[in-house]
């Protein structure tokens, strides 16, 4: 190998592209911590998790319960209000995926794979278009209507009219123990 | 512009630090004896406005981060025992928040002066896209700045802003987590957004540094749009301009005064009196005025284009609008800088400034309102003006470059001061 003169490189030239190219990865690497300390630090994540005692809800209240710093709806649904989720043409839906992260990804957004229990249904309550919490009991849809921009959700919390592009988000539920079934564990 | 020093020296002092650093004659060639076309309008005495106001910032800024706890249980009762308690808490706490409303009225004023001379055509397209540098991170600092205080306008209007960020494809998620510094807007979040606007006035302060650097260079634009070709054509900074100036900086700050006096929460929102709470959401969110017009934009497209959704679709309109300003140099097409002389131009301007207002007042009404109780709503309305707003720099101002007959111009800025007519003007020396 020579260089544009001709000659054989030194021990100069090649100290100097080494030298070089550590620095520039160095300096790469350097960057890296001042990046990902941003991120949820492992005590943020290590609250990712609560519990929560549905039995005091009843049929027709819901309760909003903060996890991971925003809210949560808990809604135990009146009978009309299930016959008219069940009722919903899914294919006419303006999303058509369950976003429960119980279930896989293509899961699609039948009213079962959205509640928790037949009447019990749990869902992130922050608005999926810019994040506001919408009102319980409100909007066109006789579910959820979010005051910032105007998306109504249906009573399984799907969307159906306005900006907002997703329905609610479900999060990871699961029963606690076997003898208490009314206690969630969200997260 | 910058012809050779005119600095001299008087004392021993003097002559020994101008041999070492020589930062007096630097301050000299820049605001005493600099060149500036003698014809300069009101117009043109925003920057010096626009300097004081940084300054006015910064000061305020630093004494309130001494008595600021960025803590989201303690965030929003520090600002009010600033307020109520800390002596002249009240004063300097006004000073700042309505400082960053007049700052803002001044830059606008500033950017439309700018716009309508022509100011950002060659040779001063660098002057100009280090101003809009400057007014992005303007909107960055005052957005960030909002925050602080921890009221319920601050809070939601976070949550609005990084749900932004949200919205991009892929990444959208792990951005705004990142941003958060958790699941939600939280205390990592106020905690960084502390720090960030405490460090970027400094930054400003860096960029307007090059702004007056890249001034200097081809020296003022002035309200004919002619370039300087005589010595004729100028007078000295000092005395001129730093009185001009100064006239005008006392009475924008007369103005200012009243506010902060009389008036200190006009410009904000009853609701950022209310601590932030996650659980429940105003009513009606709405940012500080100076950012309604983008705010309309964002809300303007309520529609699918193509494989973009409505949500992200908004975004880019938003930083669009602010990202279409880079380009400007090269999208005005026509070789005459003021719009005194584009008999076509200055009407399309004129209409634009009045879609930018139309557009704030979108921006702070419910989309889903009807404007003056016409069937229009609000919306609608918005994505008219949305759409003109994109159509003068993308179409009407590059086609007016070949289409418009410009009026005849002086022939210089002396003759254009001094009446002659362009005919019996006398040769440039």
């Amino acid at each position: 190998m020579t260089d544009q003169h001709g000659q054989e490189p030194t021990r100069r030239d090649f100290i100097y592209i080494a030298a070089g190219g550590a620095a520039a990865v160095g300096g790469a690497l350097t960057l890296w911590p001042f990046i990902d300390q941003m991120n949820p630090a492992a005590d943020t994540l290590a609250l990712a998790s609560i519990r929560v005692d549905t039995s005091p809800v009843e049929t027709g209240q819901q309760i909003t319960v903060m996890w991971r710093g925003g809210p949560v709806f808990i809604r135990r649904r009146t009978q009309t209000e299930i016959e008219e989720s069940l009722a919903v043409d899914i294919s006419a839906l303006p999303d058509g995926l369950a976003r429960n992260e119980n279930l896989s990804d293509d899961a699609p957004a039948t009213d079962e794979n959205r509640r928790f229990t037949e009447d019990l249904l749990i869902m992130k309550g922050n608005c999926t278009h810019l994040g506001c919490v919408p009102l319980g009991e409100a909007g066109d849809y006789d579910g959820w209507y979010c005051p910032c921009h105007g998306s109504h959700y249906d009573t399984a919390g799907r969307i159906r009219r306005g900006p907002a592009p997703e329905n609610l988000p479900v999060p990871p539920l699961r029963v606690a123990d076997e003898a208490n079934p009314a206690i969630v564990v969200i997260g | 512009m910058s012809g050779p020093s005119t600095y001299e020296p008087q004392t021993g002092i003097e002559r020994w630090l101008d041999s070492r650093l020589p930062i007096a004659r630097l301050m000299w060639d820049s605001f005493v004896d600099f060149p500036t076309p003698r014809n300069l309008n009101y117009w043109w005495t925003f920057g010096g406005i626009l300097a004081i106001f940084l300054m006015i910032q910064i000061i305020t800024g630093v004494v309130l981060a001494m008595h600021y706890t960025a803590d989201v249980n303690m965030a929003f009762d520090s600002v009010q025992r600033i307020r109520r308690d800390v002596p002249f808490g009240w004063l300097i706490q006004s000073m700042h928040a309505n400082g960053a409303s007049f700052f803002f009225l001044a830059v606008y004023i500033h950017i439309f002066r700018g716009m309508y001379y022509g100011s950002y055509k060659a040779p001063r397209e660098v002057l100009w896209i280090l101003g809009v540098v400057i007014y992005l991170l303007m909107m960055a600092t005052g957005f960030l700045g909002y925050v602080l205080p921890w009221g319920q306008m601050s809070y939601w209007g976070a949550m609005v802003i990084t749900n932004l960020f949200g919205a991009l494809p892929v990444v959208g998620e792990g951005i705004r987590e990142w941003l958060w510094g958790g699941f939600s807007v939280g205390n990592a979040t106020l905690t960084r957004f502390y720090a960030l606007h405490f460090l970027l006035p400094f930054v400003i302060a860096g960029v307007v540094i090059l702004h007056i650097w890249a001034l200097h260079v081809p020296g003022n634009n002035n309200p004919t749009g002619l370039t300087v070709k005589t010595k004729k054509d100028t007078l000295p900074f000092h005395p001129y301009y730093t009185v001009k100036d100064g006239f005008a900086i006392v009475v924008f700050l007369m103005i200012y005064a009243a506010f902060v006096f009389y008036m200190p929460d006009a410009l904000g929102h009853a609701d950022n009196y209310i601590e932030a709470n996650p659980l429940v959401t105003p009513s009606h969110i709405v940012p500080e005025w100076y950012y309604l017009p983008f705010y309309a934009i964002l809300r303007a497209i309520t529609f699918d284009i193509g494989p973009i959704s409505a949500q992200l679709g908004g975004v880019l309109a938003m930083f669009g609008a602010i990202a279409i300003l880079f380009v400007l140099p090269w999208l005005d097409t026509s070789p005459v800088r003021s719009m005194r002389y584009r008999p076509v131009a200055r009407w399309f301007f004129l209409i634009f400034m009045i879609v930018c207002l139309c557009l704030g007042w979108c921006g702070a009404n419910n989309p889903d309102d009807h404007v003056l109780g016409t069937p229009l709503k609000f919306v609608n309305f918005a994505q008219i003006l949305t759409l003109y707003y994109f159509a003068y720099f993308l179409v009407i101002l590059p086609v007016l470059g070949f289409t418009e007959r410009p009026k005849e111009r002086p022939a210089s800025i002396e003759a254009a001061v001094l009446g002659n007519k362009p005919a019996t003007a006398q040769p440039a020396e």
